[in-house]
């Protein structure tokens, strides 16, 4: 009946609505529509099928379905497939993943291996309270599993847990090499307050394990940058990056970091060559959004409007994966303070690494509200962590105070 | 040292991941619309998901063209549906598919497949069970939209809520009269052939018939009165026959009523330019409101009657009608007889208003009658 209303006899209002609703619709998605010619390419796929990644994992994929309880070959395609996640960054991987394991994913005590990876990609989801419970259990049926504890200290570093952080790190100490430790015991010790002698440690620890995978390097040469920042060395933190730029691997982490000091160092202009060919990735779009917004580049508008249906597609799954980078989109490229605020707090919840600190005491200030942010300026001081920028944030907040 | 770099990779990964979560998951958009025991709907579903499932790329070149999307067409329709159960009163809701298109949403391109499909029996709660992808892709999510009796629900489908009810709630009783009402109201105003009606015979009210020569009225009362009486006899006339008409008791074949409706119109103006009816032309009012009654009753078929709320409806439709034209007559009288003794309404509007009119109702009738379009768009 809404139908003939609508068309046959529908009011003015009627009409009005429908047309907002249809040009909203326009601007969120294009209508469907029939492709002019059957030689139209409508969509690239990530991986060829004639690839050989893409030939090992059908051949997996074609053994686990003659036997899906084979749990080395799950385990394997699943292996496969969170590489596959982390190297393109698509979640979608982290489901065929979690369909591998689905035989052990629902198991109370499933085997070990297949506990440890389900924990990995239940940590990837953010459940991060059901990935602890697994790596506790891991640990506890093999105190030397490094794997298990390795994510473990990692959960507990995003979640702010420092002393069972160390812990973890601790444990590792006999069972993993000496770079490793280092790894694992300076990155706890630069965010919370002795970022001068992690770094040390870790430079020297680094010298003298010899020729490592350009993964490693990269992972090590960004953390070295991010500690140079926390002792307010800018041009040490900028060659470290640079170096990692260099290594022959794509890494989202770094770029986000590197995009992240030049914005801050006033230099968006470097930010657009780094990031022009990762507009497929919301966190990398972010910060090039950024970057053009400053530049007051013609392309801002347009990332800025992909952004934003990006955010609305994931709001409409109920995801709340990406509330640290809705939050800096609210507050920096569209100035919606309020919700920015609401995002940072919500993300505040989850995960409380410095850069979610950053933005709750950044939103909470554009909002003139420090009680909003109390739980990061109370974070700020329990864990002594150094980074100046996010130490003067907190203070013009605090001085705002009555 | 190589358990070493393993496990460190991990560790640079797991404090990479809360963040690099790149992309959009996988997600299909379903709208689904439920009218009666009707339904229909619209899934559009990734390409990227549907050559994972069943592969699409059949040339293995990684580029999916339109041309293989359309060679897989059924295949997408019965890997879907198959996937996609509606139920309502403890029966299946069959549903097939109808058309297919392409689309883009934010992630990229999207098949647009429409369906359609019924109920054994109205529904009062849908259970929609969602699978799609559930094997293969345990993180992929369903977003419903569904839509009914004017309102929109939406859902969130994933493997833990694979299956959801929705009460489709009945519309309340105050509402639907005043969705009717409005109908009425809009009918009378979009409705030319009843404005033109009533005009006509109220045209003459200002004025009077005196030795065969029309002259303004000195009273407003008696012009007032005189539309009192043709507004009121039009009303319960065709209030009577909408009636009967919308409960089935009487039925005539709509080109018969609009031909007859069209025919009314030329008269009545006509009456104006050679009067042969003035003090009775309530009674005219009244009888050709009797067949604009069926005029109204097949815009209330189209419209379609809740079965739940018959008389709600029709008396909620009939009272919107009433209101339409008393705002236009009470628009009406007091300009005409502000007017009435100028040549402006005596001879422009007057006479010639109703050989325009005259005229068109003419060609309305040819129209009608014969079932072609000379005038009407």
């Amino acid at each position: 009946m809404s139908i003939i209303r609508t068309y046959t006899i529908g009011t003015i209002t009627d009409w009005l609505r429908a047309f907002a609703l249809a040009s909203l619709a326009i601007t969120a998605y294009a209508a469907p529509y029939i492709p002019k010619e059957d030689s139209v390419v409508l969509e690239h796929l990530p991986v060829r099928p004639g690839d050989p990644v893409a030939r090992e994992l059908r051949q997996l994929r074609t053994e686990l379905s003659a036997n899906p309880r084979k749990r080395d070959t799950a385990l394997r395609l699943a292996e496969r497939y969170f590489a596959l996640a982390n190297a393109e960054g698509d979640p979608r991987y982290v489901g065929y993943a979690q369909a591998a394991l689905k035989p052990w994913w629902d198991l109370p005590a499933p085997p070990l291996d297949a506990l440890v990876m389900r924990a990995i990609l239940k940590q990837y989801s953010h459940d991060f309270y059901g990935a602890m419970q697994d790596l506790t259990a891991a640990t506890r049926e093999d105190p030397r599993n490094a794997r298990a504890w390795s994510w473990r200290a990692a959960i507990d570093m995003v979640q702010a847990r420092y002393e069972q952080a160390r812990k973890d790190c601790l444990a590792l100490r006999n069972i993993e090499s000496d770079l490793y430790n280092a790894g694992c015991i300076a990155y706890l010790d630069s965010t919370t307050g002795k970022a001068a002698a992690a770094y040390r440690a870790l430079s020297e620890a680094f010298a003298r394990s010899g020729e490592n995978s350009p993964e490693i390097k990269v992972w090590v040469l960004t953390r070295l940058a991010e500690m140079s920042l926390r002792m307010d060395n800018a041009k040490q933190a900028e060659e470290n990056f640079r170096a990692a730029y260099f290594e022959p691997i794509n890494d989202q982490f770094l770029l986000a970091a590197y995009a992240d000091f030049l914005l801050d160092q006033g230099r968006p202009d470097e930010v657009i060559p780094l990031l022009v060919d990762w507009v497929r990735s919301d966190i990398l779009l972010l910060r090039l959004a950024l970057a053009e917004k400053a530049l007051k580049a013609p392309k801002a508008a347009e990332h800025i409007e992909a952004l934003r249906s990006r955010f609305d597609a994931a709001a409409l799954r109920g995801d709340k994966l990406h509330q640290q980078e809705e939050a800096r989109f609210n507050l920096y490229l569209i100035g919606n303070k309020e919700k920015a605020l609401a995002l940072a707090q919500e993300n505040w919840k989850l995960q409380r690494e410095p850069r979610d600190a950053r933005i709750l005491l950044e939103a909470a200030l554009a909002m003139k509200n420090p009680a909003a942010a109390q739980d990061a300026l109370d974070w700020l001081e329990r864990s002594g962590h150094e980074d100046p920028g996010l130490r003067a944030t907190a203070q013009r907040l605090r001085a705002l105070k009555p | 040292m190589r358990t070493a770099a393993k496990a460190l990779v991990a560790v640079s990964l797991a404090l990479a991941a809360p963040s690099a979560l790149a992309h959009k998951p996988s997600d299909s958009y379903l709208a689904i619309s439920v009218e009666g025991t009707e339904v229909s709907g619209q899934w559009d579903i990734a390409l990227r998901d549907l050559d994972f499932a069943i592969g699409i790329d059949d040339n293995g070149d990684g580029d999916i063209t339109w041309g293989e999307v359309k060679a897989h067409h059924a295949d997408i329709a019965a890997y879907s549906l198959a996937r996609l159960k509606l139920r309502s009163g403890g029966a299946d809701c069959p549903v097939h598919a109808t058309a297919f298109f392409s689309d883009n949403h934010s992630d990229g391109a999207y098949s647009v497949m429409r369906f359609e499909g019924a109920c054994q029996t109205e529904a009062q709660a849908i259970d929609i069970s969602y699978s799609l992808f559930a094997d293969i892709d345990p993180q992929h999510k369903g977003l419903l939209r569904l839509e009914h009796g004017g309102g929109t629900r939406t859902g969130i489908f994933s493997p833990e809520r694979a299956t959801q009810s929705f009460e489709l709630e009945k519309i309340s009783a105050l509402t639907q009269f005043f969705d009717y009402a409005r109908e009425g109201v809009w009918h009378i105003w979009i409705g030319f052939d009843h404005i033109l009606f009533l005009l006509s015979l109220l045209l003459p009210a200002v004025l009077a018939l005196a030795g065969g020569r029309w002259q303004a009225v000195e009273r407003f009362p008696p012009a007032f009165w005189d539309v009192f009486k043709i507004v009121t006899s039009f009303t319960v006339a065709h209030s009577i026959t909408l009636s009967l008409a919308a409960l089935g008791v009487v039925s005539l074949p709509s080109r018969l009523v609009e031909s007859a409706i069209a025919t009314s119109v030329v008269l009545a103006a006509l009456n104006n330019v050679f009067p042969l009816v003035h003090e009775r032309r309530w009674m005219v009012a009244f009888f050709f409101g009797l067949v604009h009654g069926f005029g109204f009753a097949s815009v209330l078929r189209d419209l379609g009657l809740p079965q739940n709320a018959l008389l709600l409806a029709l008396v909620g439709f009939n009272l919107g009608v009433e209101g339409g034209q008393l705002a236009i007559v009470s628009a009406f009288l007091p300009v005409a007889y502000w007017l009435r003794a100028t040549w402006l309404y005596r001879r422009l509007v007057f006479i010639g208003g109703s050989l325009v009119v005259t005229t068109v109702a003419g060609i309305w009738l040819v129209e009608r009658a014969f079932n072609m379009k000379i005038i009407t768009p």
